[in-house]
């Protein structure tokens, strides 16, 4: 009888954990017209409840009462299982992060390693999705996940790396207990910098939506997806975009710590102040969706593999050095910053620079007809 | 309506969460539980190995391989040995991924029912034989101790990692390295094109 009981409670538990994320969810959207409405100079959602607040909720009724779209050519089984295969590893990643001191489903010494290792799942779903829709765009945008998720996945892994080396512990509870006299991000902008920007494109959003982009791929892997199939994708998309925005507060941020904060208060003001910053960060997340344009794909192949890779090694090894040799940490920040200035103003120089240069050959037309005459 | 869909969701969801709640309480109580979970985890496998055999499609032989390999590193799970589990899923996770890009590439999706039975049959079916066979005299010669579940810390597998077995660590690492050149050396485009 127990047992009965005590897989009912942790099922319930992760029911629970669904619901939650199914609002946070709806907030996000909310929260993502409003301001880029804001961005663009118009209102935002404003006739369905006050401030358009139940918009989300009418969209979503919309989207289970929508018709059940389906190509004859689509593969079928394979059609039903992606969103799932998309969606599980995203929703089983929140299994172990901690929204506040001792608040957690399941804390786990290896955290940190356990959020990784299904991230990665994630990506057998876009590319499944991509082939069953039988569709050459959305085995494009299949194919484009692939090779981006699968690219910005080290520098993700390394920036990663550089934190359980500071906090010695892979354990989320233990890396934001460690931040308790200085947060990581003054340490390692570097890191964080590295592990923002890998994030983003590992949950692909703009200036990385390389593969969902509209005005290329049409949509890519969703394509051919609609109603509720559609709407696995979307809810999987906006629960990875809270993880991520959660685990740079969590690791860079100080998580649910803010000074002035102790004793039995941080469990209960902690919630709100975990909650506050993730927010914040998510405004970024989508300020950088109302202001920058969308990358190339080249261009998004070559900054990963030529910028960010290098640099977390760089990141890797200045964090080993700090601390094997005992430097001060503030000497540590000025190194991170000092490299952080290099690498923008070799940027800005490049992108000065008018001289078009090209990683992918393009044959130009002049040559491609001297080639047939030849 | 795509009221279908969304029941088919939830249910999916429930059900798997399940599977994963069994395995994770199995500490709780005694071995006999542990056992009814492995022996679903293990049927999961088995499906999924055979599946990979018998379907004609080669995109669904990768997703059932992908279950057989979750079904291992759940059973991996249930022996405790957490870092063994978590790794299985991170590098067979890509690998499939992998594997299926090769699919997409060099495949198309009505093409693929009409792949058929080639001549390397009769092969194949000694091959699996002999190795079948190795495996299952392997198995029965030696004496397996059957003792208790025990988790390792993964600080102490780390550190074992890099002090006594730093040598066999350092030359899997230069052999991955070496592939890596090489591919990169393949893949370059030539000098004068």
């Amino acid at each position: 009888m127990s047992l009965i009981i005590d897989v009912g409670m942790r099922v319930s538990l992760i029911l629970g954990l669904l619901t939650g994320l199914s609002v946070v969810v709806l907030s996000l959207v909310w929260v993502e017209r409003k301001f880029l409405g804001r961005i663009q100079m118009r209102m935002g959602p404003m006739v369905v409840g006050p401030y358009g607040l139940l918009q989300p909720v009418a969209d979503a009724i919309k989207l289970v009462a929508k018709e059940d779209l389906l190509s004859p050519w689509v593969d079928r089984i394979v059609y039903w299982i992606a969103p799932l295969a998309v969606f599980i590893p995203s929703f089983m990643i929140w299994v172990t992060i901690p929204i506040s001191r001792d608040i957690v489903i399941r804390n786990m010494d290896m955290g940190l390693f356990y959020i990784i290792a299904f991230s990665v799942l994630s990506i057998v779903g876009l590319v499944a999705a991509g082939w069953a829709s039988s569709n050459k765009y959305a085995v494009l945008g299949g194919f484009r996940a692939a090779a981006q998720l699968i690219s910005y996945e080290i520098p993700l892994i390394m920036a990663v790396l550089g934190v359980a080396m500071l906090a010695q512990s892979l354990n989320l509870q233990e890396i934001v207990n460690q931040q308790d006299t200085y947060v990581y991000a003054l340490v390692q902008p570097l890191g964080l910098l590295i592990f923002f920007i890998a994030g983003l494109a590992e949950i692909g959003r703009t200036p990385f939506d390389i593969h969902p982009a509209e005005s290329e791929v049409v949509g890519g892997p969703f394509v051919e997806y609609s109603g509720a199939h559609w709407s696995i994708f979307f809810l999987a998309e906006y629960i990875n975009t809270f993880a991520v925005a959660a685990l740079t507060v969590l690791m860079f941020l100080g998580g649910w710590l803010l000074p002035g904060l102790s004793g039995g208060a941080i469990t209960t003001v902690g919630v709100l102040v975990f909650f506050a910053k993730t927010y914040l960060v998510i405004l970024i997340i989508f300020w950088f969706r109302g202001t920058f344009p969308r990358l190339r794909i080249d261009q998004l192949m070559s900054f990963g593999w030529k910028m960010l890779v290098p640099l977390s090694f760089l990141n890797i090894i200045l964090t080993g050095c700090y601390m094997f040799y005992g430097w001060p940490a503030w000497l540590m920040s000025i190194i991170s910053v000092t490299i952080l200035a290099s690498v923008f103003w070799l940027v800005s120089k490049r992108m000065n620079n008018t001289k078009k240069e090209y990683t992918v050959h393009i044959y130009k037309p002049e040559s491609l007809e001297v080639k047939n005459a030849g | 309506m795509s009221l279908a869909g969304i029941v088919f969701y939830i249910l999916a969801v429930i059900s798997i969460s399940m599977v994963g709640v069994l395995v994770l309480i199995t500490t709780n109580y005694d071995l006999s539980l542990a056992e009814t979970v492995f022996y679903i985890l293990a049927a999961i496998s088995l499906v999924g190995a055979l599946g990979v055999v018998a379907t004609r499609n080669v995109i669904y032989a990768s997703f059932l391989l992908l279950t057989s390999l979750m079904g291992v590193a759940s059973i991996y799970l249930l022996l405790l040995a957490e870092f063994l589990a978590l790794v299985q899923i991170l590098i067979y996770g890509g690998a499939v991924i992998i594997v299926i890009l090769f699919f997409i590439m060099l495949t198309r999706v009505h093409e693929v029912k009409s792949i058929t039975d080639n001549s390397q049959k009769p092969f194949a079916f000694i091959t699996s034989l002999l190795v079948f066979g190795l495996l299952l005299a392997g198995i029965l010669n030696s004496n397996i101790e059957v003792g208790e579940r025990s988790s390792v810390p993964f600080t102490e597998l780390g550190t074992s990692l890099f002090t006594q077995w730093a040598v066999p660590f350092e030359v899997a690492s230069l052999v991955l390295l070496i592939a890596l050149i090489g591919a990169i050396v393949i893949a370059r485009p030539k000098e004068d094109e």
